[in-house]
């Protein structure tokens, strides 16, 4: 298979899952889920699955493993004391910068 | 739009909703850059980036969905995984079509159920009353535009960006992302246990050689069904799943 075939299959096969998760229950389905377990699973899904995405990926989204872990401690200060998502991101990035510039000045 | 339409208090209409969606705009502006990005970064051609962009709409989906493109991971793996990731989207639409207007025909349904995020998710459901169709179209105007533009600036951007800046906004999706899950963690133990839980096993799959074998799509459904059906056994929630 062609790189290109591959890729367009890839993001058809994303996009058209996606689509029918969000379009069949709102189109279709009219009755109420009722089982607890299954409300109550689907209300903890998406706190599994971002924490399971930000660990560990989060400490190998910069150039060093340092620098990324000091950008996760202020996301994780911030988001502690429940700033918006833009500043919990901006300043991330910021403690990331910062890490590697003083490694950089410091390493000579 | 009838003239008795208008007169009516309580009508909410498309400029309405365009107004709800600049916060949610903006918000999408910074991350889809950075999705534009980490995409380029992973070897991800940047037209997939904005396609993918432009037909999925939705940030954790994507990432891992860049995540499994750039491992060459199979077809049935990025099924199941978008599947698993994006479930809650299911109870969101569910939730969602309990609150829409007489008027809200079964082919605008069709045609706006495509952007229905969390954030739109949450502004929508937060309005009284019922929605109508030209409310919805208006409320996810803007974030859609936002979502693609971002995405398209951040893929051609990222490779004329000094490597310094690319890798710390590589950080900036995960910030995101914990500046969702931890807040409520301190007020929920459950959702607290099921972030250490969905944290703790992604950990150990990444790091034991012997797990080697689990791709990145792959380990994010095994973290997530675990600890989430954990989370629903041993913490039930009591009340708030009738508001649900």
């Amino acid at each position: 298979m062609s790189e290109a075939l591959y890729l367009f299959i890839s993001v058809a096969v994303m996009a058209l899952v996606t689509y029918l998760i969000r379009m069949l229950p709102l189109s279709l389905f009219r009755k109420k889920i009722k089982s607890r377990f299954v409300l109550d699973f689907l209300y903890y899904v998406p706190y599994a699955v971002l924490a399971a995405m930000t660990i560990p990926a989060v400490f190998y989204s910069s150039n060093s493993i340092i620098s990324a872990a000091a950008g996760f401690l202020v996301a994780a200060v911030l988001a502690f004391f429940e700033r918006g998502l833009l500043t919990v991101a901006v300043c991330a990035c910021g403690g990331v910068f910062l890490t590697e510039l003083a490694m950089r000045l410091l390493g000579g | 739009m009838t003239k008795r339409e208008i007169t009516l208090k309580n009508t909410i209409g498309f400029i309405d909703g365009v107004k709800d969606g600049v916060p949610i705009a903006l918000g999408y502006l910074s991350v889809s850059f950075t999705f534009g990005i980490t995409a380029v970064n992973m070897g991800i051609p940047p037209i997939t980036a904005i396609l993918i962009s432009l037909t999925n709409v939705t940030s954790a989906g994507q990432v891992a969905g860049i995540g499994i493109i750039a491992t060459h991971g199979g077809f049935a793996e990025m099924a199941l995984a978008q599947l698993i990731i994006n479930m809650r989207y299911a109870l969101m639409s569910l939730s969602l079509s309990q609150k829409l207007d007489e008027k809200y025909t079964l082919f605008h349904r069709i045609v706006t159920s495509f952007c229905v995020t969390d954030e739109v998710f949450a502004v929508a459901s937060g309005k009284s009353g019922d929605i109508p169709a030209r409310y919805m179209y208006g409320l996810i105007t803007l974030p859609y535009l936002f979502w693609s533009g971002g995405t398209a600036v951040g893929a051609f951007l990222g490779s004329i960006l000094p490597d310094m800046i690319k890798s710390a906004l590589g950080i900036a999706i995960y910030g995101m992302f914990i500046a969702i899950f931890l807040p409520p963690s301190k007020k929920s133990q459950g959702v607290m246990c099921v972030v250490i839980m969905a944290a703790a096993l992604s950990w150990f799959i990444y790091y034991l050689p012997a797990l080697d074998f689990i791709s990145s799509g792959i380990s994010i459904i095994i973290c997530t069904v675990i600890a989430a059906a954990l989370g629903a056994l041993i913490f039930p929630r009591k009340e708030a799943a009738e508001n649900e």
